[in-house]
């Protein structure tokens, strides 16, 4: 079977069991709207610790609140919408140690989307609503100078902001193929990603912003389009063009992050663990 | 006292069972080591433009940083502990096996949480406190008496930790989901505990509320011991007046959840 | 090839088969603690050299101690592990190649886990396989039907799996492995837990199935009786490699089991008086065994126990097949004093 194919199927594969944990979801209705609810609230108060520290201070590194909250709407919705599709390939390494993985591996679909709608939670939209509310109240209280170019970045970075989270997701769990104890190490880049790139480059390290720039190229989510929009200078030398490069990256973060659950997928069926 | 040594026998279970977990703790110290690079900055950002914020030098709002991510895992600020298998128990129906030990189940929780926390104190806690320490500027305390006051600080944090988190373990017998739960134990652990921002940086009255909140008592509370910020005697107090409050109705909880599995027969 | 003893067992050889293992291996490199922080790699033959052959309609048991080899195989043959060595077929497809392909034609009912979905009716399970294996509308009622029939599923069908019994869900996973008209079907301990009437329609519903269906039936189980009921042919497999292979009559010397209470006491004390016919088998510091008929319940032993004695812990672990098949070693070596009841 092609490419092309695996994938149709893929994706198949995934609405039906998404669809199927939909239905679950509300045979606890009550439940669901109270942690879809709750769920915006924890996701929010992230936000409101950072408007406590604008409460004391008027610039963090250079920006003000509404820059911030920017970078902290573009980062957050794209990481929501990544989370709501994938954020079950956390539990990866939990099923591998109880031994349900294998109920998947005797099903005609593809694993990899199996797992990624494993556990579907509609609750997780309460992370794309509450990005998408402050990157609202971003875009309301800033004076951008809007050019066609910038308008049409703004839906690109969402998406490709939300590609690369998937590609973290996915290479995160190919990992605990490997290391099935391991899933905090990826809580470190999905979260920990998401929170970094809330904050702006200016207050971090070089070599930290030079890593999230060229290793793991969490800097094309918000941080390098988001300079390009807001006409701040980025703090490493570079061309103008980076901050239209999200697409190309997100393609090939996605790539290698295929390639690495491969790997992980191969090694789990070679030793069994 | 022959139950003295049965607590302690599942203190050191507790935590033996973690300390097996060898990967996921080196996935912990990364994790926290990660989190703390990245407010660390936040808050040298924030010290730059507004020194002295809060009370707290510069160094002293940075070793705040590594003392909060030394005591994430050991205090389960966010949970982590022994709750979500409690839960499962009582779900299950398991518990009523537990409520035939002749055992108490709350002291045996806590016995067992004490040996946990104890764990990730030194697994977890340790390294990335220790890497903080020597990669930026802090401020610590040069005498031994300060120090084995904040570790009384610390044993006291636990034993609110625990408090709280059997209330939300005991829930489950009387809800049927307790994702709700659980999810409002995250957030209120993560924003009431001074996690995120320590709390005496929250203005107005929300600061007046959320210091004499029980979550003041995790990370707050034996950050202030450390760094000579508030009284020690104070911190106790506020400390130990919730460990008593909490778990005596964690009690009242447990023996209306045992009458009730009585009744329904387990 | 020295694949064992006994093979083929008369029913299975030749070259028909549907199921073919030729010197199939899977070694595993385990890490064990050496020292303190020190791990030492250790290559571990979960399977050795196993060949079989297993004809179309067979059903076969394929019993062996915890560890032996036995899931193992099994992984292979649904295609969840890649073998490391040796020849395996499956419906003429290599399982570990064609995964996808050799889904459709296969079902895998693991006893322990459903595969159901919790919360919702059990007709949506059903109505995922139909999608997922995209079953053609008219088979998919038509088989429907028939599995609620012989399985009894008519008023459970509208019920949220949650609220089934253990018995009713092991019926609703078994038809769920149905629907998609495998030819081969892999149990992996279908009674276990369930009660006697389950477990006596569950049976009656896999003959029916056999003799219906030719479906070829391949079953690993802990419970002899399930094997006794079922199967003409018994595969033994202990250390990976087959160590027996033939009709059950081989196996039938191992008599009735005998579920083990492990109770753990506060303390140290003298065997425990036990209500009659449980009795104390050993005791190791705190710890006691109890061993009584596996036909009888354990409760009124464990309430007696729990009132007299500072208890801290219990378990029940269930006759196993480990003691069967040691049974059936010390019957083939010298016989005669070990008669079984």
């Amino acid at each position: 079977m092609g490419e092309g194919g695996r994938l149709a199927q893929g994706v198949r594969a995934y609405g039906l069991i998404a669809g199927m944990w939909i239905r679950s979801t509300m045979a606890y209705r009550a439940s669901f709207a109270m942690t879809a609810v709750g769920s915006l609230v924890v996701t929010g108060l992230d936000f409101v610790g950072i408007m406590l520290m604008f409460s004391q201070v008027d610039a963090l590194a250079g920006y003000a609140l509404a820059e911030v909250a920017f970078l902290y709407g573009l980062s957050a919705t794209s990481f929501g919408i990544a989370d709501l599709a994938l954020g079950s390939m956390e539990r990866l390494g939990r099923r591998v140690r109880d031994g349900t993985l294998d109920t998947l591996l005797v099903r005609p679909a593809p694993v990899l989307a199996q797992v990624a709608a494993d556990r579907f939670a509609p609750r997780r939209i309460g992370r794309v609503v509450q990005g998408l509310l402050v990157l609202g109240y971003a875009l309301a209280s800033l004076d951008i100078d809007w050019t066609a170019a910038k308008l049409l970045l703004m839906p690109v970075t969402l998406v490709s902001g939300a590609a690369i989270f998937c590609a973290v997701f996915v290479a995160g769990a190919a990992f605990q193929f490997v290391a099935q104890d391991a899933s905090e190490v990826q809580n470190a880049f999905t979260y920990g990603g998401t929170t970094l790139l809330q904050y702006p480059p200016t207050v971090f390290a070089q070599e930290l912003v030079r890593g999230v720039t060229f290793v793991l190229p969490l800097a094309f989510v918000n941080w390098l389009p988001a300079s390009h929009v807001l006409g701040r200078p980025y703090p490493l030398e570079l061309p103008g063009w980076v901050a239209f490069a999200s697409p190309p990256v997100a393609v090939a973060c996605c790539a290698l992050a295929g390639l690495a659950w491969r790997a992980g997928l191969r090694s789990y069926r070679s030793t069994g663990s | 006292m022959g139950s003295g040594r049965l607590y302690l026998a599942v203190a050191v279970g507790g935590f033996r069972r973690y300390a097996t977990y060898r990967a996921a703790t080196a996935a912990g110290v990364f994790t926290n080591t990660a989190f703390g690079l990245i407010l660390v900055s936040t808050y040298l950002a924030l010290w730059e433009a507004r020194p002295g914020l809060g009370g707290y030098e510069q160094a002293q709002a940075v070793t705040y940083v590594w003392l909060g991510q030394a005591l994430f895992a050991a205090l389960a600020v966010q949970g982590g502990g022994f709750e979500t298998e409690l839960m499962e128990r009582i779900r299950t129906g398991e518990v009523a096996i537990d409520l035939y030990r002749p055992a108490d189940l709350q002291l045996w929780w806590l016995a067992n949480d004490l040996g946990r926390s104890l764990f990730q104190l030194l697994g977890r806690g340790v390294v990335p406190f220790a890497f903080g320490v020597l990669v930026f500027p802090v401020a610590l305390p040069r005498d031994a008496l300060t120090w084995l006051a904040f570790l009384v600080a610390v044993v006291l944090a636990t034993v609110v930790s625990f408090a709280i988190r059997y209330l939300v373990a005991l829930s489950a017998f009387w809800l049927l989901d307790g994702t709700g739960v659980l999810q409002i134990m995250m957030v209120a652990g993560l924003f009431c505990s001074g996690m995120l921002l320590p709390l005496n940086v929250f203005p107005g009255t929300l600061g007046e509320v959320v210091r004499v909140l029980p979550w003041a008592s995790l990370v707050q509370g034996p950050a202030d011991v450390l760094l000579g910020e508030a009284g020690t005697l104070s911190t106790y107090l506020l400390q130990g007046g919730w460990a008593v409050a909490l778990l005596a109705a964690g009690r009242l909880l447990q023996s209306a959840a045992t009458r009730r599995v009585v009744v329904q027969g387990g | 090839m020295d694949d064992g003893r006994g093979r083929g067992g008369g029913s299975g050889g030749g070259g028909d088969g549907f199921i073919t293992l030729d010197r199939v291996e899977k070694v595993f490199d385990v890490r064990r603690k050496a020292g303190f922080l020190k791990r030492e790699r250790q290559r571990v033959r979960a399977v050795d050299s196993l060949s079989f052959t297993v004809a179309r309609g067979e059903m076969v048991g394929y019993i062996g101690p915890n560890g032996a080899g036995k899931s193992t195989t099994i992984k292979m043959l649904t295609g969840i592990l890649t073998p490391s060595g040796g020849r395996l077929r499956v419906a003429g497809i290599d399982p570990s190649r064609e995964r996808t392909r050799l889904a459709h034609r296969i079902g895998v009912v693991f006893g322990q886990r459903t595969t159901l979905w919790w919360d919702l009716p059990l007709i949506d399970s059903y109505r995922l396989v139909h999608r997922m294996y995209r079953i053609p509308d008219a088979r998919y009622r038509e088989n429907l039907d028939r599995m609620v029939e012989l399985l009894d599923l008519g008023d459970l069908l509208d019920v949220p799996v949650r609220q089934l019994s253990l018995g009713q869900r092991m019926r609703g996973d078994i038809a769920a492995a149905l629907l998609h008209d495998p030819q081969v079907l892999y149990l992996d301990e279908p009674t276990i837990g369930l009660d006697v009437v389950s477990k006596t329609k569950v049976r009656a519903f896999l003959r029916e199935l056999n003799a219906e269906r030719a479906t070829t039936v391949l079953l690993t189980t802990h419970d002899l009786q399930d094997i006794e009921q079922l199967c003409s042919r018994v595969m033994v497999i202990d250390h990976g490699r087959l160590m027996y292979d033939g009709p059950l009559a081989g196996l039938h010397e191992a008599g009735e089991g005998e579920r083990t209470l492990v109770v753990d006491l506060e303390r140290e004390l003298p065997p425990i008086d036990a209500p009659a016919p449980a009795r104390v088998v050993r005791v190791e510091g705190a710890r006691q065994w109890l061993a009584f008929p596996a036909s009888r319940s354990a409760a009124p032993i464990v309430a007696r126990i729990a009132a007299e004695y500072p208890l801290v812990d219990l378990s029940v672990r269930e006759p196993d097949i480990e003691a069967v098949i040691a049974k059936m070693y010390a019957g083939r070596a010298g016989r005669a004093d070990r008669a079984a009841p």
